[in-house]
This record gives structure tokens, sequence and C-alpha cells, in this order.
């Protein structure tokens, strides 16, 4: 489903050059649930946001469901993303202007859909994190464990094949942490999407079907 | 999706409160200047009454000669002599009208002093120009030729001189020691129509002057030249221009005369900036050009920096908003729609203002019976300003914000 090649990220500036990732080879398949771990500043977040298109690799190459992604245009890569992932962030990164409803729908407004057809798929994806009762909330009246599962909602609403998800359960305590990561194993056994995680917290990638471990941007694992 | 960038926008400026008070405090200030101003134009280049026949007719207004040798140089209006010996002998014209500019007089009503502006008139006048007479007639030719002392007085003068009487034709009013008889009452002339305006209009021929016997160029008079049809404009033009150039200057002083029959707007822009052959028109455009462009371009940057900030404070959403499939043109797109939103509001409340601004001006009396009103050229333009506006403050930091890397923008929350 993911295919890395010998990826490489180096953060370049006036007088220093970094190498954030060095050789990253990683093959995942579809309906994996993968984790990342490692410590602080390995280059796990970097590689999730390699992985999700956010961010080019220096060199190497990806594949993701049979696209390779080096060669698509701002447009397309935005047409990608919309269509093939779904993003799920520690801090959530809900839009604090917007109710709940309308914050899950936000990736089908950059989709040919009706408002009528929006509103019935945010709600069904609200009602899968068992969140229908707070469709008009604000995500300022939420708790972090229920802004965690509008993030998720938002991240499913489009169906997509891969879930990424960057520490998911990172500002969250252990209880509400279970919750969210039951959901997410919940999704890949139920609907077979793919899920990339980085987690700092063992127990919930031992939860997963495999670990990669980083250290200082290589693979270790 | 507009919706959803309608909620946006709505959520964006109630959150930053000053913030959207100084936008909206800009676009709608700038907006109502400008709504006023081009109100004020509007009603002085437009405004038709009592001149409702302006498609025939050409007017002549202010005259200079000049001397090539000892640069001497004097400019202003007519002798009513010029006009009625130079402009009456053309052929085109059905009719000249000729008028002086107002004269500052007083009547007296129970001691108390009532400022009237008097104009003297030939009985031309009358036919050229459509007063609304309210109430009796225009004097005639006969009765200018034989310097009979009666008067058309407008509906101010008659209520300031004779309070609510129902009918005052017949009647006398006294205006610097002198009795004239009225002859009619017309409909207020706001005095933006420079050439028309009077608080009460009499025979040229009873003047203290005797306007037949000078027979300089210079003097205090204006003239209408009435065509018989639109069509006879040019040639009307054309044998005034051709006129003037035969006329010998009595003043050894001159060797120069410039007097032309305008159309009205070309007329009002030669008393201010004509220079010799030049109309001024052009330097009108460019100046008023400038001015808007100046006027517009210090809110505008304003709003620019403003929106730069703002949108920059929203740099996680734009984060989110690529990370889910937004590509940067659809961005730029929703950006420039938030602010296009912005910047109606603001021409909303931008016509509020204007309203009551023209209402303020309009019962003050500042300018003596004039009316401003909003009409559909003022608020095409405003529209039109709005537009550019939304347009112009929203283009450059709407791009600014797209270029965001999203990692980046997702990272400054």
């Amino acid at each position: 489903m993911i295919k890395l090649q010998n990826i490489q990220k180096v953060y370049r500036t006036d007088t220093i050059e970094t190498l954030a990732l060095n050789a990253i080879n990683l093959d995942i398949a579809k309906g994996e649930f993968l984790s990342i771990m490692g410590p602080s500043g390995c280059g796990k977040s970097t590689l999730l946001n390699i992985m999700g298109l956010l961010d080019m690799p220096s060199k190497g190459s990806i594949n993701i469901a049979d696209q390779t992604t080096h060669s698509l245009n701002d447009k397309q890569l935005a047409k990608f993303r919309n269509q093939k992932l779904g993003f799920i962030f520690q801090s959530y990164h809900l839009i604090g202007d917007l109710q709940v409803l309308d914050n899950v729908e936000l990736p089908l407004l950059y989709r040919d859909t009706t408002a009528k057809e929006r509103r019935r798929l945010a709600t069904e994806a609200l009602e899968k994190v068992g969140l229908s009762n707070r469709l008009k909330h604000f995500p300022k009246q939420l708790s972090g464990g229920q802004r965690q599962r509008v993030a998720i909602a938002r991240a499913i609403v489009g169906n997509p094949e891969i879930i990424l998800a960057d520490e998911p359960t990172g500002n969250l305590d252990s209880a509400m942490g279970n919750e969210i990561m039951d959901i997410l194993l919940q999704l890949n056994r139920n609907e077979g999407t793919t899920i990339v995680m980085v987690t700092h917290d063992e127990s919930m990638a031992q939860k997963t079907h495999r670990l990669v471990r980083l250290f200082d941007g290589s693979q270790v694992q | 999706m507009l919706k959803n960038y309608f909620k946006i926008a709505l959520a964006v400026l109630k959150r930053r409160k000053f913030f959207t008070f100084i936008s909206l405090f800009g676009i709608s200030f700038t907006l109502t200047v400008l709504m006023v101003l081009t109100a004020f134009i509007d009603k002085v280049g437009n405004s038709n009454y009592p001149d409702k026949k302006r498609d025939r007719s050409l007017y002549i207004l202010n005259m200079e000669m000049t001397g090539s040798k000892n640069g001497a140089m004097t400019k202003g209006p007519h002798s009513f002599y010029f006009l009625d010996h130079y402009a009456k002998s053309l052929k085109t014209p059905e009719k000249v009208a000729i008028s002086s500019m107002f004269d500052f007089s007083s009547a007296y009503v129970n001691n108390k002093k009532v400022p009237i502006n008097l104009k003297f008139t030939n009985a031309d006048y009358w036919e050229v120009l459509d007063y609304d007479f309210l109430e009796g007639k225009p004097f005639s030719k006969q009765q200018v030729d034989n310097a009979e002392k009666v008067a058309v007085i407008s509906e101010d003068t008659k209520k300031a001189y004779f309070g609510d009487a129902l009918s005052v034709v017949g009647k006398y009013i006294e205006a610097d020691n002198i009795k004239y008889r009225v002859s009619g009452v017309v409909k207020n002339v706001p005095i933006t129509q420079m050439m028309m305006y009077g608080d009460m209009y009499l025979p040229y021929t009873v003047s203290k002057n005797d306007y037949k016997k000078d027979q300089g160029f210079n003097g205090n008079f204006s003239g209408i030249l009435l065509a018989k049809s639109a069509n006879d404009l040019p040639k009307m033009q054309k044998e005034y221009t051709n006129m003037v150039s035969r006329i010998k200057i009595p003043d050894k002083e001159f060797d120069h005369l410039y007097s032309f029959a305008d159309s009205y707007f070309t007329s009002l822009i030669r008393v201010i900036l004509g220079d010799g052959p030049n109309s001024g028109v052009s330097k009108l455009v460019i100046g008023l050009s400038i001015f808007v462009f100046l006027f517009m371009l210090l809110p505008t940057i304003n709003l620019v920096n403003i929106n730069i900030t703002r949108i920059m404070e929203r740099s996680s959403e734009i984060g989110v908003r690529k990370a889910f499939g937004a590509s940067s043109q659809t961005l730029v797109y929703q950006f420039i729609v938030e602010n296009i939103i912005l910047t109606l509001l603001g021409g909303i409340i931008g016509v509020v203002l204007s309203v009551i601004v023209m209402q303020i001006i309009n019962n003050s009396g500042l300018i003596a019976n004039l009316n401003l009103s909003l009409n559909y050229v003022v608020l095409f333009c405003s529209l039109l300003a709005c537009l550019v506006f939304g347009l112009l403050s929203g283009v450059y930091p709407a791009w600014r914000m797209s270029r965001l890397n999203v990692v980046n923008a997702l990272k400054a929350q």
C-alpha cells in the first residue's frame, strides 16, 4: 500500500545541514496497522509527513496505492491527499471557529459532494466515534478525548484507504488514550483501513501489527 | 462551500474585534467620503433643474484675455455688452439666455435682515431654462425693455419675506430700498447650479449699472446658447469659436481673447482649471484619478497588513485544509471570498454612513438648496470600489498564505 525506497531528508540552513532521515525503506501492506517509535527528534514525524505527502523527501521515492507521487503538482497532490489519506494530529488541529459537524465535513468540501450528502457522511462519521450528540458544539466545549474523536471522524469521513496518526494519544490520559486506540483498532479491523501511527507509548505500539523503530533518522527495527 | 467560507469569515471577524473595527472603519470611512463626493459631483454635473435642455445648450462662463508683450492677463465672466452684441449675433442659436452672477443684497422684514441673492437676466433666460413656477409667470421682453421693476422670487424668499401667505403675485418686495412687484415664484435652485441660482430674479435693465453703455468685455454675466436640436451643437460651437477669433480687442493691453461655448461640465471645469485655450478637463481627470488612487491606496495597504496578520494567525487552519485536500488555488479563492465578505460588510456600513452624512449636509443648509441623495450611479461606484478593495487587499495576503509549507503551518499554532 505504501512503499518507501531509500528515503532521505536533509534540512539545510546557511551554515548547517541536518540529516533528519537516512535511507529509509519501508513497505506497508494494505490493511496493516504499523506503529513508529523512537526518541524525540529521531525523525518519526518527518517520516509520517513524507508518507502523507505533506513534506517532500530530499532523495528517494514514494509509492502510495500504486501511484508514484514525486511527479504530482500542487493540485494533484491536494486531490490525492483528499481521496487516499486521512490525518490525525497530536494536538487535534480542529478549526475553533467551526462547529463539530463543520469540522468533520471539511475534507468533503474539496470533493464534488452536495451539502446534504456532506452532512449525512459527517453525521455518520461522528456516530462511529460516539459523538452524534455533539454536532453543534464548538471544539473548545469538548474534552481532549472528544476533540481527538472529532479529529478521527474528520480523518475517516472521506473513507480514505490510509490513516496517518501523529501521536494521537500523546495529549490524553491513559483512559482516553485507550478509547482512541480502540477506535483506531476497530477501524483497522472492520474497515480494513491501513493505519500508520507515530507514538511514544510502548503499550499502544504493542497493540499494532508491526513496530518500526527509528534512531537518529535511521531505521533500527 | 460558500456557506462554510461565510461562517468562517464571520467567526474570524468576531474573534479579533479590534482588527475588525479597524478594517471596517477604514473601508466604510473611505467609502463614505467617496460616496458623498460622488453624490456631490453627480448633483453638480447631472442635476438638471432648471437646466432641462442641456443636451442642446452651450454655456459661456468665463473669458480670458492675455497680452503677450506685457504679460497682462485678465480672467472672469463676460460683460453684458459682449454677450448681447456678439453671442446674440450668431445664427445657429435659437435663443441666448444672459444672466448675471448672483449679487448679494438684503431685504428687511419687520426690521429683520433677510439676505437675498439678486440675479439679473434677459427675457430669453426664462425660455432657455425651465423653472418650475409655483405661481405667476416670468417677466416679459417688453417688461425688460421698459425696465419695469418686476421680480421672480424663489419659494424660500417668498417664505422668508411673506411668511405663510398663499399667493404673493402682484405684491411688492423691497431690496436695496427699491420696491419690486412679484411676477412669479419659482421652485428653489441649489447653489451648486451656479449659473441658475438666485433668490430674486430681476430684468437686467433695472440694475443700477447701465449695462448697455459699458462696452468693455469683462463683466459679471454668463450666457447659454440654445440650439434647435442637439445635432446643431458642433455647428453652433464652431460658429462661436469663429466669431470670437474675429473679434478685435478694444483694450490695447491685450492681444489674445479666449472665450468658449462649452458643454455644461466643461464650462464649469474651465472656470476652475481653464488656462487659455485649455479647458482643464484633462487636468481634472488626472488630478481626480491620482486623488482617488491615493485615497484608496492608504486603507488598502492598511487592510493588506491587517489581513496578513489575521491570516498568519490561522496557519494551523491553513495546514489542516491543505492536509485534507485544499490546493493553494482553492485557499487563495477562499481568502479572497472572505475578504470580499469583509469589504462588502464595510460597504454596507459605508452606505448607511453616507446616507446619514448626506442627510446631515442636506439639513445643515451648508450649501443652499442642495439635496444630496444616494442614486444608482453612486451605489454602483461604491459597489465597484468595495470589490476593488476586497480584491486588492485580499490577493497578496492570500497568495502569501497559500505558499505556506503545510508542516510549518501545522507546527505554528
